[in-house]
């Protein structure tokens, strides 16, 4: 995972005598050892993950449809950017990338608020209480997407679902009423949350623990030295426990966003048909062209998949530069 | 010193919580009192705990109690926190039954165990090798690999599907091998998906391991690959472990590829497809379908619940050792 948060600073203390002695040795062979060592890796990569997005680029600006697989059908035939042009200019698109943008943001932010909370918690409870409490995360950790999103399903269900009996049973001064026969998936901003609730109670586990480990990597004397200062919980999180798990905090945090901006499976189940545009997010928006359209129009996928592409590039370049910054790529 | 000073004491483990507490102690001077003025304070973390448990677990419970309740039970605007009377006849009904007609749920287990199986073995050893490469070996191109895998890592695969599918077409046609509508083709991308993240996980690992070790060994006469099973496997299999059950879980929950890959060979469905398929047709019966997803989860998280102390230690030592 997060091979970032320690610049080799345990070796180096421990024996400043012997490292001028290791270091000359890093292994400067020049038989092609290694190249043999990462080729199979680095030839499935290439056919299955780097060439796809080769041709998805090409795709997009092609009109490339189920037509042109069929035997003995002519290639797609260039497009130029046309479909782009109709992307750029479809207000349906724009609503679509402002809801994935948004609901990716909220899901973020809330999955690293509550993950880093959680991990400063656990950090703080007696071993065995976290362990227990751990293992409880460990669950909804586990919990496949295809699972998860059908409990919320069922949780949320018009009439029966365990949510809708409860809010429906509280008194109407405190919720409003009508709850029972309210239907959460057909409506954007209700469906959306509860995608985001599903998709935190997934994700947070996994940043509370990168945290806690985290945590535990940093020496007690600086919040000894804090605390001498005067420093308080707040103040020595953001003075001592922040700038010390900054690298992590970045890696989860783009983590986090890439995960979350490709969120498919839990929106097919919830939102359980095409029907409604209004909560397409992008990914669901290009298997739609792709597999559920009728012709399927794989160039017009492929341009929003473009689209997607670049938006995660976007943040795999910041990405990028903390792990280069760090050393991670030497 | 301070640093000593620290590690002889048994670390008092909480820092920063404000001065109260000590003040107390420093006035009565005994060590007894201070532990029920610690208690008292940390009874609100206490009761946090318990509610990330809660939140955490109970949609789990939802999920199992569901499949254990009587359709009545189901059906019903009174829904009770335990079955009345709980029945195993949703199970009975996925694992005897037909969840799609003409095949039944062992085909569907027997589906998933193979690819997800094959697909996270075949990684782990082609991204040992690699790892070992970009670990122990200063090349050329090293520094591109490993941008690279870190780019691919990132390239969502709901980004590439239309391009895959499309590439795996043409993949069967100049083979001649059919490699969508069955397994195979998953075989080959849930392989290369694992790669990236079991790479950057391992590295981490292997460089961990004392170069010293294994230039002793090799002193003593050891060849690369005793250094390579006796030296460097033991060392590095914590980290397999986790990068491998990473892998497992990334492919046994997998969604999107499968369903555009096997389209309507339902006979070579994974779990997840087959789940998703019932409760598109039979969307109301909550019964099975919370059986369903209790059956895909269970592995999972046995796997997870078995080896968790492990798989911590393991992202732990990734994550943050380095």
């Amino acid at each position: 995972m997060a091979q970032t948060v320690e610049p080799a600073t345990p070796r180096g203390a421990e024996e400043p005598v012997k490292a001028p002695v290791a270091e000359p040795a890093p292994r400067r062979r020049t038989f092609p050892t290694p190249y043999l060592l990462i080729a199979p890796a680095l030839i499935l990569l290439a056919i299955v993950l780097l060439w796809p997005i080769v041709q998805m680029v090409w795709y997009s600006l092609t009109s490339f449809t189920t037509r042109n697989l069929l035997p003995n059908q002519p290639g797609p035939a260039w497009n130029g950017f046309a479909h782009y042009r109709t992307l750029l200019t479809d207000p349906e698109f724009w609503a679509i990338l402002r809801n994935t943008v948004v609901v990716c943001v909220l899901m973020v932010g809330s999955t690293m608020v509550l993950g880093t909370l959680v991990g400063l918690l656990l950090h703080r409870l007696p071993k065995w209480f976290s362990a227990f409490v751990a293992l409880g995360m460990m669950l909804a950790w586990a919990t496949p997407a295809l699972s998860a999103s059908l409990v919320f399903r069922w949780l949320f269900l018009p009439e029966r679902g365990l949510v809708n009996v409860v809010l429906d049973r509280l008194p109407d001064w405190l919720v409003g009423g009508g709850w029972l026969n309210y239907n959460w998936f057909l409506e954007p901003l209700s469906l959306f949350f509860i995608l985001i609730t599903v998709i935190v109670w997934q994700s947070f586990p996994f940043v509370a623990v990168s945290v806690l480990a985290g945590l535990k990597s940093i020496p007690h004397e600086l919040y000894e030295a804090a605390r001498m200062d005067g420093a308080g919980a707040w103040k020595a999180f953001w003075n001592v426990t922040f700038p010390m798990l900054r690298p992590l905090f970045a890696l989860l945090l783009v983590l986090q966003i890439i995960w979350d901006l490709r969120v498919f499976t839990q929106l097919y189940i919830l939102a359980n048909s095409f029907q409604n545009k209004d909560v397409y997010l992008l990914s669901y928006y290009i298997y739609q062209q792709g597999f559920s359209a009728s012709p399927a129009n794989y160039g017009m996928g492929s341009a929003i998949a473009v689209v997607m592409t670049v938006m995660i590039l976007a943040v795999t370049a910041y990405y990028l530069r903390i792990m280069i910054r760090q050393g991670e790529t030497r | 010193m301070t640093a000593t000073d620290n590690t002889t004491r048994p670390a008092p483990d909480r820092p920063a919580t404000g001065g109260a507490g000590a003040g107390a102690t420093g006035r009565s001077g005994r060590v007894r009192r201070r532990s029920p003025a610690r208690r008292l304070r940390s009874v609100p973390l206490y009761l946090a705990g318990v509610a990330v448990f809660l939140f955490s677990v109970f949609p789990v419970y939802w999920m199992v109690i569901t499949a254990f309740k009587p359709v009545g039970e189901i059906f019903t605007r009174d829904q009770t926190v335990l079955p009345k009377a709980p029945t195993t006849e949703h199970f009975d009904r996925v694992l005897n039954g037909q969840l799609i007609p003409g095949v039944n749920f062992w085909q569907f287990l027997g589906n998933s165990l193979f690819v997800t199986v094959s697909a996270v073995a075949m990684g782990a050893f082609l991204s040992l090798l690699a790892a070992v490469a970009v670990a122990r070996f200063r090349f050329r191109l090293r520094t591109t690999f490993i941008i690279l895998l870190m780019v691919i890592q990132m390239v969502p695969m709901e980004a590439m599907i239309i391009s895959i599918f499309i590439n795996f077409r043409h993949l069967s046609d100049i083979s001649g091998v059919e490699l969508l509508g069955n397994l195979s083709g998953l075989l080959v991308v849930y392989t290369a998906v694992s790669l990236p993240i079991t790479i950057m996980m391992l590295r981490g690992f292997v460089a961990a391991v004392p170069k010293e070790l294994e230039e002793a060994a090799a002193i003593d006469g050891a060849g690369p690959w005793t250094v390579f099973w006796r030296i460097l496997m033991p060392l590095v299999a914590p980290g397999l472990v986790a990068a491998s059950i990473f892998a497992f879980i990334t492919a046994w929950n997998e969604f999107i590829v499968a369903l555009t890959f096997l389209g309507r060979s339902t006979d070579h469905y994974t779990l997840p497809l087959t789940l998703s398929y019932y409760f598109g047709r039979f969307g109301t019966e909550w019964g099975p379908i919370m059986a369903a997803s209790t059956l895909l989860t269970i592995p999972v998280m046995l796997f997870f619940l078995f080896v968790q102390r492990r798989m911590v230690s393991g992202l732990t030592m990734g994550a943050v050792k380095g």
